[in-house]
């Protein structure tokens, strides 16, 4: 067992989407105590989201909130109501953090923002994630992982060549752009959490998940501020020799040639022996290339790789999620964890997004079940009573 | 000193290319000092050439790509292959909090300034090493850049359309890589806070983009369920898609999310009569017949432009944006009111454009306070300032291309 990094910081998570819930993972998984706030009865939305264990569609066996929330704490709570608005503020004065990811405004509309929370506990961080942040003419706007894709700037470029323009632009795969706001999120609180170290003062941090994905494409995106040029899906068309991707045997490879050298290693990869003959003088780069993609298509994609990157050139294949599980590289540094949930049972879960010297990442608690720690932290942590709790339970608060 | 979160806090960095270079970027838009060290005798490719569009400049400065992922940071010129270059940029690293290195493995260890030779001189030094696939494993030597380890990663495969290839991911994924490197770099800030500990972080780019994939890796792990590309849809929501619209290559994104959307959509498109439909009663039956159900908002859309579709769609609360290129991006209203798209002064580059950070905090605000440096601008001034040389012996090592 090793240190916990973030041990001693407390946490409150009251999401509503994935990137709240990706958000505080991020800093359970590393230490942290998160107390993640479920509806009653019904909890997050991602306990009815497929995969589940087994494809049985079950509130404790979905796949993706099994991801989502290793590490926490969970209980429920309505705070609609009045009594949980009190519960909600009883919790916040013993947090150091609350992440929500709700429409702007439905926290206020309880008594439940800010600057109300603040007011109860001054150190306070407090991170809002919605998807177009707090101002401006679209902050009422609604927007899903699609939406957010498609108006940050990564959709209109994707997928990459395209083959036709009037096929519509898609999503990148997955729910990658909203665990991309809530990674966003995380760098700011604890950037947040060490200037209050210092200076004991809390503070609002608001991240638009427009803004936060835009911002990772933020080098494609100033193109036309800065030189008038529209970039599509279909790629540079000038120069298609940078990244190049070949179908081999078992599946495709991509390779990327910038510098010369690299450039060279792929020639050089073309007449290994094994490849066809060195790209001659009067060989178009086509020729050439449809040489190459001759040679790798009797290979399998793990020859290919091995063969250039023996050679320095930036090669690596297209894994599927079954490539990525049984990688050899992945696999022999831990990347995946095993845990055992009382109701999916036994789970293997990616795990471990670096490597810490000192603070490990641990997987040392399932998923919650839904108000799994009602009793612990309604009654050890706020003293509730027992006859209190049920009249809690009965009355729809938790 | 700033006003960031993170003023006070030191880092030096050996990073080139995407992925380091805006680790330590984010860092430093939360107040932190960011010193690069690099070098004319091996310049940053980003100085030099643009992936995104295949532009070569003539000079180190003249980047634009360079200015966007390294803005706020000095830069100090040392020529690493000689001794001496080494040694001040060992001295540079012991007056820093953050060490930060994005070279093959192995590489920083045999110039002599790896995480053992730093910790000597810094003993509570926190240092991060971003590669492509890791320090340790079988393909720990691997080289790779963005697409590369998006394909690895399996955030390629899921991208794109279900009857053609997967979809290349360029820059964009680095810049993924660059947020769980700042990340972490802040977890261990705030355990040396609390411990007076340093450490020592391996990142794989790999590893930090395949858990972005994690819904498909779970399906795998719990299924055996092999995932692949599924263009625009979703697992449960439907419609769920990307529509043509009035103008070329004009699109929206629709997402409904449950029974009173649908109606709602039914009322903007003009088709009341479809909440009576039995194909779209429920989420599932939705789902079930999603492909005449886009034909029938596609029928819509079409006649609409991309903005007249959204702001009717959202009046009724219904998910819809366009997709955005980087012109339709710049002249948005809502980013020009949110002032995403900032303008620095450059000598070189003149007023050129910027993203703004992407986080807005209320009491110790993200910011960006300068341009990216001149190679080797603050070669002189970092040297005489934090290590206290005189500009004498600076000069001579300039002579002698150890500062260069």
């Amino acid at each position: 067992m090793g240190f916990k990094a973030l041990a001693g910081v407390r946490v409150l998570e009251y999401g509503r989407g994935i990137s709240a819930a990706y958000c505080s993972k991020l800093i359970a998984d590393l230490g942290a105590e998160v107390i993640h706030l479920e509806l009653p009865g019904r909890g997050d939305d991602t306990r009815r989201l497929p995969p589940f264990a087994g494809d049985a569609p079950h509130e404790e066996k979905s796949g993706l909130f099994l991801f989502l929330n290793t590490n926490k704490l969970g209980v429920t709570l309505n705070p609609r109501l009045p009594v949980g608005q009190e519960i909600f503020r009883r919790l916040v004065s013993t947090v150091d953090v609350v992440v929500e990811d709700w429409p702007p405004g439905h926290l206020e509309e309880m008594g439940l923002g800010y600057h109300d929370l603040r007011r109860l506990n001054p150190g306070l961080v407090m991170a809002s994630i919605s998807p177009f942040g707090r101002t401006g003419p679209y902050k009422d706007y609604k927007a899903h992982g699609l939406n957010i894709s498609h108006v940050s700037g990564q959709g209109y470029m994707l997928p990459l060549p395209s083959p036709h323009l009037d096929r519509a632009p898609v999503k990148i795969g997955g729910n990658c752009t909203d665990y991309d706001s809530g990674q966003t999120t995380a760098v700011a609180i604890l950037a947040a959490l060490y200037s209050q170290h210092i200076t004991g003062k809390g503070q609002l941090i608001e991240v638009s998940q427009q803004e936060a994905v835009l911002a990772l494409q933020r080098v494609e995106n100033v193109v036309f501020a800065n030189g008038g040029e529209v970039l599509t899906r279909k790629g540079p068309e000038a120069d298609h020799t940078i990244t190049q991707m070949f179908l081999c045997k078992d599946g495709w490879v991509i390779s990327v040639t910038v510098l010369d050298h690299q450039k060279q290693a792929l020639a050089k990869l073309a007449e290994s022996g094994e490849g066809p003959a060195q790209r001659s003088g009067e060989d178009s780069p086509e020729v050439w290339r449809e040489r190459l993609a001759g040679w790798m298509s009797e290979h399998t994609t793990e020859e290919v790789c091995a063969k250039a990157q023996s050679l320095n050139c930036p090669m690596s294949p297209i894994s599927s999620p079954e490539d990525v599980a049984r990688s050899k590289q992945m696999n022999a540094r831990g990347f995946f964890a095993e845990i055992q949930h009382p109701i999916a049972g036994k789970l293997n879960i990616p795990a471990r997004l670096c490597h810490f010297s000192k603070t490990p990442f641990e997987l040392e608690r399932a998923a919650p079940l839904l108000g799994e720690h009602n009793e612990i932290i309604y009654r050890q942590r706020l003293g509730y009573g027992a006859k209190e709790l049920r009249a809690l339970k009965d009355t729809g608060v938790i | 000193m700033n006003n960031g979160p993170l003023s006070g806090v030191r880092v030096t960095e050996f990073t080139s290319a995407w992925a380091g270079p805006y680790a330590t970027c984010l860092l430093g838009f939360l107040g932190a000092e960011v010193i690069k060290v690099e070098s004319r005798k091996r310049l940053d490719h980003s100085r030099f050439t643009s992936f995104t569009t295949s532009t070569t400049f003539s000079g180190p400065d003249e980047s634009p790509v360079f200015n966007n992922l390294n803005l706020n940071k000095l830069s100090v010129c040392l020529n690493l292959s000689q001794p001496k270059a080494v040694e001040i940029a060992k001295r540079l690293a012991g007056a820093s909090d953050v060490v930060v290195e994005n070279m093959r493995p192995g590489v920083i260890a045999r110039l002599g300034l790896g995480y053992e030779a730093v910790k000597e001189v810094k003993a509570d030094i926190i240092y991060l090493s971003s590669s492509a696939c890791g320090q340790t494993g079988p393909d720990r030597e691997n080289v790779g850049y963005a697409p590369n380890f998006a394909g690895a990663a399996g955030l390629s495969y899921v991208t794109g359309y279900p009857d053609w290839p997967p979809s290349e991911l360029s820059g964009a994924v680095d810049l993924r890589s660059a947020t769980t490197a700042a990340f972490a770099i802040l977890v261990a800030l705030l355990y040396r806070q609390r411990t007076g500990e340093g450490q020592y972080i391996d990142l794989s780019s790999q590893e930090a983009i395949a858990i972005l994939n994690a819904g498909a890796l779970m399906d795998f792990l719990m299924n055996q369920r092999v995932r692949t590309r599924a263009g625009n849809r979703h697992d449960t929501m439907a419609p769920h898609n990307c529509y043509r619209c009035r103008g070329q290559d004009t699109w929206i994104s629709i997402a409904v999310a449950d029974d009173q959307e649908w109606r709602a959509l039914c009322g903007v498109i003009g088709r009341p009569e479809l909440t009576q439909d039995e194909r779209f009663s429920t989420a599932e039956a939705r789902w079930k017949h999603q492909e005449a159900a886009d034909q029938i908002v596609g029928e819509w859309t079409k006649d609409q432009s991309d903005y007249e579709a959204m702001h009717k769609l959202q009046a009724a609360g219904i998910a819809a944006t366009p997709s955005l290129s980087n012109k339709a991006l710049f002249e948005d209203p809502h980013l020009r009111e949110r002032q995403v798209f900032l303008q620095v002064s450059h000598p070189v580059l003149g007023k050129d454009w910027v993203i703004a950070p992407p986080w807005r905090l209320s009491e110790t605000p993200a910011s960006v306070r300068s341009r990216s440096p001149l190679l080797g601008e603050h070669s002189q001034s970092v040297l005489e300032e934090l290590l206290g040389m005189s500009r004498e012996e600076i000069r001579r090592l300039e002579e002698e291309q150890v500062v260069y």
